[in-house]
């Protein structure tokens, strides 16, 4: 082999060799970076978010549910100041529920995920909005997914005793599926604990904020063989 | 001309919904077909008539896979997941959990309910509704002889408010077995035949074939 033709496939050897170090050097740095970002914006969030504070706020025992296990939940009570506001008083214990959670182990919604709204319509149903965190940091399946639901509804209902059913939207629209498998098109049950039956107001108005009922037309299917409906 | 029930499997996900990812490449969509594969000649070899929402990496819509028990009069519908999570091996049954009624909410679906032939209309978004007794006893026979094989397994079945089961107008359980997790893919799919053949179980238990066929295709 030719002289030259040997230093060129040297160079070329070294050339490639350092090209390899090089993207892999790169690559953990960029993972890093999307750490740090992801833990400075956490970190910023729970300096700078204001603290829902009511001036009938009053320290008390409130009961926050977070995993005991990797199926169920359990209450934990602790110090928390509430707001004899109903809509505030959801928002204090939604926050306590995400903020203070004691333990990995026992977190149920995604660090990441915020309380983007939380409001409560006359007819009883509690909405609340999380960021889109909530869909996509949330271990997909139906155990963990359900995990999530059980947790938010527990809490506000024993902190809050006026809301009958819950409705979780995600950036502020209904989502299919929370991580793919548990059904958020839906309401879930809240029976806050020694609540009289719940009595609706038919005549009950949603916040502007909230979306417009559908002006779609009904899809019904008879047993046994009907249409599915369009989409 | 077949007679008996008409079993629907439903392995969830696939195209580019994966379901659960695990850190050792097992995507769920991948295992519930292979479980839902399994599950199908198990059952035809007990003589009943199977059929798929999905046979390959596509991805039906809900609609759509619920459309496919609809067209059936005596469905019964199994919705296969993964979970990402827990200890390998432990599995549950799911039966849908709708809220209570809600006076506000029924009053709107009620107006939308219309009468077609001799029989009732169902809102589509309601369609289990009328089903939730039939499915909570076959999840509850799922569950036991899930039980049996699957120690971690819990003994009695959970409800929840599984996407794939809402609109299906059949008795529908979901059942999922943990997990993706696992450093060994092959500790989960090892699993696979025994997993099928204790649902094949449960469903014979609560819908046995009057003339059972063996070796029907």
């Amino acid at each position: 082999m030719p002289r030259d033709l040997k230093i060129a496939l040297g160079i070329l050897t070294v050339a490639v060799a350092v090209g390899l170090i090089s993207l892999r050097g790169l690559h953990r740095r960029m993972q890093g970076l999307a750490e740090s970002q992801s833990s400075d914006e956490k970190a910023r969030r729970e300096v700078l978010a204001p603290e829902i504070s009511t001036p009938s706020d009053v320290a008390q025992g409130a009961k926050i549910f977070w995993a005991a296990g990797e199926d169920r939940v359990t209450a934990t009570t602790v110090e928390l100041a509430l707001s004899a506001d109903p809509v505030q008083r959801g928002k204090q214990a939604l926050e306590a529920l995400i903020a203070d959670t004691p333990s990995p182990e026992q977190r149920t919604i995604p660090a990441d995920a915020e309380l983007l709204a939380f409001y409560i319509l006359s007819d009883g149903t509690a909405i609340a909005d999380f960021s889109d965190a909530l869909s996509s940091e949330t271990p997909s399946g139906i155990e963990s997914e359900q995990l999530v639901v059980d947790s938010i509804a527990r809490t506000l209902e024993n902190n809050v005793p006026t809301p009958r059913r819950l409705k979780i939207l995600v950036h502020g629209q209904e989502a299919e599926t929370l991580a793919g498998h548990v059904d958020l098109t839906g309401f879930f049950d809240l029976n806050p604990p020694n609540a009289a039956p719940p009595v609706p107001e038919p005549s009950s108005v949603a916040p502007a904020a909230s979306p417009p009922p559908s002006p779609a037309p009904p899809k019904t299917l008879a047993p046994g063989g009907a249409p599915k409906p369009r989409r | 001309m077949h007679v008996g029930p008409v079993v629907v499997i439903d392995p969830g996900h696939g195209g580019t919904d994966t379901g659960a990812r695990g850190s050792s490449g097992l995507v769920e969509k991948d295992v519930v077909l292979q479980v839902g594969k399994i599950l199908r000649a198990e059952l035809e070899r007990m003589g009943y008539r199977v059929v798929m929402t999905r046979n390959d990496d596509s991805n039906p819509s809900y609609e759509d896979r619920a459309a496919l028990a609809n067209a059936y009069r005596d469905a019964i519908f199994l919705s296969l997941h993964v979970s990402s999570t827990g200890a390998t091996g432990n599995t549950r049954a799911y039966f849908y959990q709708f809220p209570v009624p809600f006076q506000a909410t029924d009053t709107s679906l009620l107006s939308n309910v219309v009468k077609q032939g001799s029989g009732t209309a169902i809102p589509w978004e309601e369609a289990q509704r009328p089903f939730a007794e039939q499915s909570r006893r076959l999840a509850n026979l799922v569950q036991i002889e899930l039980m049996h094989r699957f120690s971690q397994s819990p003994n009695a079945p959970t409800p929840a408010a599984v996407r794939n089961l809402r609109s299906v107008a059949a008795p529908a359980v979901a059942v999922e077995i943990s997990s993706v997790s696992v450093s060994d893919p092959i500790a989960l799919t090892s699993l696979s035949g025994l997993f099928a053949a204790s649902i094949a179980r449960g469903i014979a238990a609560f819908r046995p074939m009057p003339t059972p066929v063996p070796g029907l295709p």
